[in-house]
């Protein structure tokens, strides 16, 4: 599109619609330090409610849970789904089109249908809901994200690089560690990404699939919200900001390091 | 020693050359755990609760395996047809309200010199790789009661007694619309960006005036973004239940509040699995519509 200057109004329009994306975090960043309890109007500066965040043992647990989870399902799934895509990328097999629109399904479905599914599914089995079943869950979901992230990623991949390192004496295994792999590796990294970035943050699926004493963040959160609205939630809102923010920054280093190749 | 154990094993070697010459093969051994896996945690559990809408309910919530078609037509009652119609009007003004608010920042940021524009588009998603019902809460923090907004109003003598805005299906939209814009902006971003620049100048030279050139040319052009925005916007936003629960209270139920009530409060768990198939047949209606419209693009992931 043209590249003249917008007009003013358009510009004002911008300006206002990022205040309104900001003002909410910039507001629970600073309600983080407010020394009233009731978190209603802004008395004075105080640490306080961080250390009462440190020590609380249920948010200790969820976070642990949380990371746990996402770890593995993270894993597991970045294996599964760069397998599933580079599969669909580079070979015809009987049933390549049902599988390939099959991988949709988990990203079209609506979030509350397949955590009531996954409950029943569970149920009707006998496995005790808990990080298991979690596990299970976001391993689930996350799956076809990856493979259609790393598939999309593989687009632009030159075979032919493989077939030099096999005419080169290189065998299968040999090529995939040493060619194939870090050749995606980016596109498996921006897979990977996205998956612990979607179990980090699903509300719905864990809501059913948890048990007693599997409580995750979102879930720790949700029912703090729920019950009281103290400064403490804003002090661990806070901190899950700051981390994301970090993490991005670092993210966005790298890249700019990375020769554009 | 390797050529020892391969004779002994003269199946496993087989089966290795057959792998090793067999793309077709090779294929499938890949694409093979994802299959398995989406098979029991997708297709087994989604089966299932097209059989368990079909069964009855017995007296203490469990499952009676006795066939039956009522939970269909149970939701066909006025009550719930309300709660069908308040949901699809609720995804409707929050597709709308995304296309308001995140239309001139599309074209915005489609005019400013291009190397801004990668910069302005991180910032928009920044916020939304925190978690949503972080989100959510800072807007409980705004909107309640005596929550900041009505403080200011207040202060600023607009209003004397403050406003009820937390609660009630303002503040659901006010949530929803927060939750779901980047999911517009980046879709209309890019079709308004591959808008030729030329098109517009040739519109101005022969003497169009802006507004009539962004009504005959840009709008239509960016409109496979705006479909694909809104299916993004909508298709989630039919389902939601979590901004219902913490901004809505107990007087907003949408599909998604009555699913959830179904199966965890009321323990219906037929009746609970009839509505998520409407819902999840809704959900294919609409995704099929755009797909015949516009194709699987990559525009769906984002």
């Amino acid at each position: 599109m043209s590249e003249k200057k917008p007009a003013l109004w358009l510009r004002i329009f911008a300006i206002l619609t990022f205040l309104y994306i900001y003002f909410p975090i910039l507001i629970l960043v600073i309600f983080s330090f407010n020394t009233q309890k009731l978190n209603i109007r802004w008395e004075g500066f105080t640490f306080h409610w961080y250390g009462v965040l440190f020590k609380d043992s249920n948010v200790i647990l969820a976070t642990r849970n949380t990371l746990l989870i996402a770890t593995i399902s993270t894993i597991v799934a970045t294996i599964i789904g760069t397998m599933a895509a580079l599969a669909l990328q580079r070979y015809r097999f009987p049933g390549y089109s049902i599988t390939e629109s099959a991988l949709y399904v988990p990203v079209i479905i609506p979030e509350v249908v397949m955590g009531i599914s996954l409950l029943a599914f569970f149920a009707l089995i006998g496995l005790k809901l808990g990080l298991g079943t979690i596990t299970l869950s976001h391993i689930a979901f996350n799956i076809p994200f990856v493979a259609l992230v790393v598939r999309a990623r593989l687009h632009g991949f030159d075979k032919s690089i493989e077939e030099a390192a096999m005419d080169l004496g290189a065998n299968e295994l040999t090529t995939f560690w040493r060619v194939t792999l870090p050749t995606i590796m980016p596109g498996v990294l921006s897979g990977a990404m996205l998956a612990f970035t979607l179990s980090l943050d699903d509300y719905v699926i864990t809501y059913f699939t948890s048990g007693p004493g599997s409580t995750t963040l979102p879930l720790r959160i949700f029912s703090m919200v729920r019950f009281a609205v103290t400064p403490e939630v804003n002090a661990l809102s806070t901190l899950w900001v700051l981390t994301v923010f970090i993490l991005l920054f670092i993210g966005q280093v790298a890249q700019r390091r990375q020769p554009a190749s | 020693m390797i050529s020892q154990t391969a004779q002994s094993h003269p199946g496993r070697i087989s089966l290795v050359k057959k792998l090793r010459e067999n793309a077709q093969l090779q294929g499938l051994t890949l694409v093979s755990p994802t299959v398995i896996y989406l098979i029991f945690t997708m297709v087994c559990p989604l089966i299932l609760v097209v059989i368990i809408s079909f069964m009855t309910r017995g007296h203490y919530g469990d499952i009676i395996y006795q066939f039956t078609v009522a939970n269909y037509s149970r939701l066909v009652d006025s009550l719930y047809l309300r709660i069908l119609g308040y949901s699809l009007l609720t995804a409707a003004m929050t597709t709308l309200g995304t296309i308001f608010i995140g239309y001139p920042l599309a074209y915005y940021i489609a005019r400013v010199p291009s190397r801004q524009r990668a910069l302005y588009l991180f910032l928009i998603l920044v916020p939304f790789w925190t978690n949503f019902i972080i989100r959510i809460y800072a807007w409980i923090m705004i909107l309640r009661t005596e929550g900041l907004l009505n403080s200011f109003l207040q202060w600023l003598g607009i209003i004397h007694a403050p406003l009820e805005i937390l609660y009630t299906p303002t503040a659901v939209l006010i949530g929803m619309v927060y939750e779901f814009l980047p999911f517009m902006i980046l879709p209309l971003y890019t079709s308004l960006e591959k808008i030729e620049a030329a098109q517009l100048e040739a519109a101005a030279d022969l003497g169009a005036r802006p507004w009539r050139a962004f009504l005959r040319i840009t709008l239509p052009l960016s409109l496979p973004g705006m479909t694909a925005g809104s299916i993004l916007v909508f298709i989630p936003a039919m389902g939601m239940f979590v901004v219902p629960d913490l901004m809505g209270g107990a007087k907003t139920i949408l599909v998604g509040n009555l699913i959830r009530n179904q199966f965890l409060t009321a323990r219906d768990w037929p009746f609970g699995s009839a509505a998520s198939m409407l819902l999840l047949v809704l959900t294919l209606i609409f995704t099929l519509f755009y797909v015949r419209r516009a194709g699987f693009g990559e525009e769906l992931l984002v």
